[in-house]
């Protein structure tokens, strides 16, 4: 009996830890094709919020959390234009660029959000089962009884492989990050190909940020992002720049998340300042780890990732 | 340079006649320091709501307040542009207010500094709070008759003794009228963070509780227990009628109760820096409405207990008191002094939860 009902928080626990960890996982996909095409957007987390931020406000003015999410969508995708101008375009440079818009992205939103802290969504997404999958045992409740999001998050990681490493896009994009000259000679436009995935990895941030204000926690509220713009960043590494074992990283990130509060309740004795403390903490020990695991097996980061490209030197 | 001397003459004059005229109008001019924003619907909006208050019912009083204050050093700054300003009393509402309000006092003897929920005082330094723990108490009776689980979740912000107090008047509450209730705490390590509250709130839910009780700052914690279907006890405001289905009853402060004391004490010239402890007897703090579910049966053992501790004749922390590792701490016939509720950093007996070492 005490077993059952041990499998029964662990199950409703490992589902919240999937929602949460879809908050993370978009905006990993994103920053990875970011960085594939060679362009380092340290902006994430001002992305997020900014998504964060539009998401909730339209999903509560018009009391649909679809048209809020797309808002959210289009809101990171914009301000990663700012990052493409800056960082494409005028070649400035990305950790410059990308840290100004997380701090833009702070600011905007502290000094816009004022009236809307506290005000609570009345509106969310709609839950519902994905037949025969939904049964499987504990499995099918975990990842089969999420919203839309969470469904578009696992067919997107999905797609976003099969383009990164089965198509021609993808083949440029990955050229364009490793070696932008020789991309360029044989006909790819570089400028085109990096506006294009900065452009994504701002749209995939800001579906983070929305998800989080409109799925996770229907609140508005100064800073709600909370460093997840900078774990998804963590992540990128952890993944070795591949959306498959993204997924790994964003859910294990979302399981830390819900364990802190389960330790608490069942009555730890470890500090619980130590224990908001983990998701930080196991951001260092990831990149770490996956620091020598890159090494060890001779992957290597986008060659060309922060270098920007000019089509005039010779 | 004797332009530059000129216009820094003229500067200090404007300055200073600014002063005077404040003091000769005889308008107090009081600003609160708010901790959150000041609709956060709960602790701070609680102390705004004071502040109108006293707006309303003193005529000769201006106010004004800053929200979302920074704790620690950066607020000294804020409260002495209040002071260049003319403000001549300031409230500070969050204890972590109080090292700076101590420092800004020291310089200026004339402007008078209340603190909520401190314990450091000056000449022109006094301190309020209220014995909250009365209405955790009886909040936590209602709790206890409520609950079919036995399992109650308690949201909180920091390991402080406010909030350790509040967490045991609250369960000996519960256990007084059922032995089996165990409160389960999360520490959010924030007064405000609406996502952590509700996020503690989901967990507790998840094991099984059926009422979530908090001590944070949002009313988060209650929209998730009304998502989920179960109950919840209310705090710092009455939010009954915004869920009245799912809150059983709410500890409320009402913070304008002291404001307009301490203005008429200021205006009066009989105000001192005594610290100041009011409970239910003193109106400022109180029981919020029942839930429509709460039976009649209920309602009359805690109205009762209410008119005892009103009374005088029941004491919350009265002994046998254990704590949660079977140490007896206060003797069968004792009750616990006002210090050491004022210090308390040990949990009694029925909660589940972590004290951190100091």
């Amino acid at each position: 009996m005490k077993d059952v009902h041990h499998a029964a928080i662990l199950v409703i626990l490992l589902s919240n830890a999937v929602k949460a960890g879809t908050i993370l996982l978009y905006p990993t996909i994103g920053e990875i094709f970011a960085e594939r095409a060679g362009v380092l957007n340290l902006g994430v987390e001002g992305m997020m919020i900014i998504g964060a931020f539009f998401g909730f406000i339209v999903a509560h003015v018009s009391h649909n959390p679809y048209l809020g999410f797309l808002a959210g969508v289009l809101a990171g995708g914009l301000v990663s234009l700012i990052h493409a101008f800056i960082s494409i375009t005028l070649r400035g440079n990305q950790i410059v660029s990308g840290l100004a818009l997380t701090i833009f992205g702070a600011g905007f939103t502290t000094f816009y959000g004022q009236k809307w802290i506290n005000m609570n969504l009345d509106t969310a997404f709609h839950t519902f089962n994905i037949p025969i999958l939904s049964k499987i045992p504990i499995i099918g409740a975990i990842l089969f009884n999420q919203d839309i999001i969470v469904y578009i998050s696992y067919i997107l990681t999905f797609v976003m492989w099969f383009v990164l490493f089965k198509t021609s896009v993808g083949i440029n994009l990955r050229a364009v990050g490793e070696n932008a000259k020789a991309s360029n000679a044989m006909g790819i436009s570089v400028y085109k190909v990096r506006y294009l995935w900065t452009f994504f990895g701002g749209i995939m941030a800001g579906a983070g940020g929305a998800y989080l204000t409109i799925g996770y926690a229907p609140f508005w509220l100064d800073g709600i992002t909370a460093g997840r713009g900078w774990i998804a960043i963590a992540l990128v590494i952890f993944a070795m720049w591949d959306p498959i074992k993204a997924i790994f990283g964003a859910y294990l990130f979302g399981s830390i998340n819900a364990l802190q509060f389960q330790l608490q309740a069942a009555g730890t004795t470890i500090p619980s300042a130590i224990l908001n403390m983990l998701p930080y903490l196991v951001t260092f020990i990831v990149i770490v780890i996956s620091s020598i695991i890159v090494k060890a097996r001779h992957i290597q980061p986008p060659k060309e990732l922060g270098i920007p490209y000019s089509r005039e030197e010779k | 340079m004797k332009k530059v001397f000129s216009y820094l003459l003229v500067a200090v004059v404007l300055l200073f006649g600014s002063y005077a005229s404040n003091a000769a109008d005889g308008k107090i001019k009081a600003a609160f320091l708010l901790v959150g924003p000041h609709n956060d619907g709960g602790w701070s909006q609680s102390h705004n709501d004071g502040r109108l208050y006293l707006q309303k019912h003193v005529p000769y009083v201006e106010t004004a307040y800053s929200e979302t204050v920074p704790e620690g050093a950066p607020c000294e700054k804020i409260i002495r542009d209040y002071i260049h300003k003319g403000y001549n009393v300031i409230f500070g509402t969050s204890f972590g207010f109080m090292d700076s309000m101590y420092n800004v006092a020291k310089d200026y003897p004339n402007v008078i500094f209340e603190h909520c929920s401190g314990y450091k005082t000056r000449k022109n330094m006094g301190t309020y709070f209220g014995r909250m723990y009365q209405a955790d108490y009886l909040s936590g009776l209602v709790a206890g008759m409520m609950t079919k689980s036995n399992y109650i979740g308690f949201v909180a912000p920091f390991p402080i003794p406010e909030v350790i107090r509040e967490i045991n008047s609250f369960t000996i509450g519960a256990r007084e009228v059922n032995p089996k209730v165990e409160v389960h705490v999360i520490w959010t390590n924030s007064w405000f963070n609406p996502v952590k509250e509700r996020s503690a709130a989901n967990t507790f839910i998840a094991n099984k509780a059926d009422i979530i009780a908090s001590g944070c700052d949002s009313p988060a914690s209650i929209e998730g227990a009304k998502k989920a279907g179960v109950y919840a006890i209310g705090y710092d405001r009455d939010n009954h009628d915004k869920f009245p289905k799912t809150i059983l009853t709410s500890r409320i402060w009402h913070w304008g109760v002291f404001y307009t004391k301490a203005i008429e004490e200021i205006k009066n010239k009989t105000w001192k820096p005594t610290p100041y402890w009011g409970g239910l007897k003193d109106g400022i703090i109180s029981l919020g409405k029942f839930g429509n579910t709460v039976p009649k049966k209920v309602k009359d053992y805690v109205l009762k207990r209410q008119q005892e501790i009103i009374d005088g004749k029941f004491k919350v922390f009265a002994g046998p008191i254990y704590d949660n590792k079977g140490k007896l701490r206060v003797k069968k016939g004792d009750e616990l002094s006002d210090q050491d509720k004022l210090s308390m950093q040990w949990f009694v007996k029925g909660v589940v939860g972590t004290v951190p070492n100091k």
